[in-house]
């Protein structure tokens, strides 16, 4: 499995939302927390270590 | 000479002196340390029949606290050996890890380190380490061709293109000693490695860990349990249970504490009260800090040097990987220096002790580095992922296998070593060539795992035409069902297995010519890769 950089999300304002929402009426410590969790989550479900290797390099701006 | 004074004792010897006493000695093999690996070592050469010499310097076993946990595949090792049956007796046998976290009274986590069960010996065992040497030393006992000397100290070590010299102080003389091969196995702190200039690169965590063994009458499961966050002080613990009513604690601490005050039998109670219970009554039998180190050396063979053990390679202790990483040295080295020694094969396969061992401590330094940082998260960001791993594993499965409080000591294959032949049949499952075998019952009491050591054999599981070989035959009839279900068999199959009883090559439809290839190349001849 190799990372999806096309378009892949056909309804990109409802994942935003979403995303923001959970946020919501969080402090920045707890929202951390949450973001951790949600990485985790979404990992498990890729479950593959490359693919999240790949995403996590051009997450942090390196060149792949 | 080495200060001995403060050393528990477990068992004394003393000093050993030399019946004959010329200033130089020539040996074939030297062994300097006298602990698990060393004594290993120099048991597997002798009952090879190989004359050898052992430097300890002590005069006695020592008690204090150190590996605790013996691993499955370390228990089939010795007993190779012959001392496999006598640990298992006195050890306690556990095969279940819990993971608690804030105190909870459920686990997040539990791992079964035992998932194939019907095996000779059982996932862990944990002993005293000076039980093992004990019964090594027993059985070692046996055989005059080694020879243990108490409280003899290499002070100085040269090397020579054919060989090593050596120079020895005992309470009562200095002496040399020529041998054609010195095999270290003197710990972390390696004096051989030091005396040599050789390197030991790697990492130190900062954290600090408090060891307490403690005698308690305490009615808890014989399983690994570990707390993370628990409500009594240290950001997590440890609980093992060893025999005689010793138990195992371990507490972390952190990084900027006073050691010396930590190790205080005051300071520590609360620790101990807090893990066991308020009114528990015990005493300590050992209390000591320590830091984690994952370390290794570049090379194991340094021309006729050849490290074995924590001095070549270290590692945390949660994982159990560091005696039971030495004792897989011992299994790959032993065999191989025996074979060079009678001229049986080229000098050049002990290089593939060196990739070997090399692999295997490389797998283990991963495994204990990932459990540390797990442990000890380096950055704000670390420690928000561990505790939402946590947070996750209450009420998520998917979330459980990600809690890492240490990944056990397993064997490690060979991957991609020289000396094995890849495979051309497609095999379901069952160990590939580099895996060492997995143990099967063969009824009538009989183990799979103890028909293998000491030569090169072959495993064939009948059914298919006869197999044209004059390697010593294991033949296995199909009562044996398990046996035939974990190598992947059907009938016909032939496994090529080395004398440390890991796969060298395995067929479906084996034949002469690819037998005699395989082995040409398991025993190091035509070792290319």
């Amino acid at each position: 499995m190799s990372l999806i950089l096309s378009r892949n999300a056909p309804a990109p304002d409802d994942i935003y939302e979403a995303i923001i929402m959970m946020h919501e009426g969080l402090s920045d410590e707890e929202s951390a927390s949450v973001n951790a969790r949600l990485i985790l989550i979404l990992a498990n479900h890729i479950g593959d270590a490359s693919t999240i290797r790949e995403a996590a390099m051009i997450a942090r701006g390196d060149r792949i | 000479m080495m200060h001995t004074d403060n050393i528990p004792v477990w068992k004394k010897f003393g000093y050993a002196p030399r019946k004959s006493k010329p200033r130089t000695e020539t040996l074939e093999t030297l062994i300097v340390g006298g602990g698990p690996i060393g004594l290993a070592l120099a048991l597997d050469l002798g009952r090879k029949g190989r004359d050898v010499v052992l430097l300890n310097a002590l005069p006695f076993i020592a008690r204090g606290s150190k590996a605790i946990c013996f691993s499955k595949r370390s228990l089939e090792i010795y007993d190779r050996l012959g001392v496999g049956e006598r640990l298992l007796n006195k050890g306690v046998i556990w095969e279940k890890g819990k993971v608690f976290w804030k105190g909870g009274a459920e686990p997040i986590y539990e791992f079964d380190l035992l998932p194939v069960k019907d095996q000779k010996f059982p996932a862990f065992i944990n002993i005293q380490q000076y039980y093992v040497e004990e019964y090594l030393l027993d059985e070692i006992a046996k055989y005059p061709n080694i020879d243990i000397r108490w409280r003899h100290e290499a002070i100085g070590v040269a090397r020579r293109s054919d060989g090593v010299l050596v120079e020895v102080e005992t309470p009562d003389e200095r002496y040399g000693i020529e041998a054609r091969y010195l095999l270290a196995c003197d710990g972390s702190k390696s004096p051989v490695r030091t005396m040599l200039g050789l390197d030991f690169a790697g990492r130190v965590f900062e954290d600090n860990f408090l060891i307490a063994d403690v005698k308690v009458k305490a009615q808890r499961p014989a399983e690994r349990w570990f707390h993370f966050d628990p409500p009594w002080p240290g950001a997590s613990s440890l609980i093992h249970k060893q025999p005689d009513d010793v138990w195992r604690l371990d507490f972390q601490l952190g990084w900027n504490i006073d050691k010396k005050e930590a190790a205080k039998p005051e300071n520590v109670e609360p620790f101990v009260r807090g893990l066991l219970g308020p009114d528990v009554a015990f005493e300590f039998e050992w209390l000591s800090v320590y830091t984690f180190q994952c370390r290794r050396m570049e090379r194991f063979v340094h021309d006729r040097v050849i490290f074995a053990g924590d001095c070549a390679h270290l590692v945390s202790p949660f994982g159990a990987r560091g005696c039971n990483g030495g004792m897989q040295d011992v299994d790959n080295l032993a065999w191989k220096l025996d074979r060079v020694l009678s001229g049986a094969a080229p000098a050049s396969l002990l290089e593939t002790y060196d990739s070997e061992a090399i692999t295997v401590a490389d797998v283990n330094i991963l495994n204990s580095t990932r459990s540390t940082d797990f442990m000890t998260p380096k950055s704000n960001a670390a420690s928000i992922f561990r505790n939402a791993v946590l947070e996750l594993a209450r009420n998520h499965d998917f979330a459980r296998p990600f809690v890492n409080s240490g990944r056990l000591s397993q064997a490690v294959p060979y991957c991609n070593s020289p000396l094995s032949t890849p495979d051309e049949d497609a095999f379901d499952t069952g160990p590939a060539p580099g895996a060492p075998l997995i143990d099967a019952p063969l009824g009538g009491g009989q183990w799979l795992l103890s028909k293998f050591g000491e030569a090169f054999k072959l495993l064939s599981f009948e059914g298919g035409p006869s197999i044209p070989s004059d390697l010593p035959l294991v033949s296995i009839a199909p009562p044996h069902n398990l046996a035939f279900r974990r190598y992947g068999a059907t009938g016909g199959e032939a496994f090529l297995i080395r004398p440390d009883q890991h796969v060298a090559a395995r067929w479906k439809r084996p034949d002469a010519g690819k037998i005699n290839a395989a082995l040409k190349r398991a025993q190091g001849a035509g070792a290319s890769t």
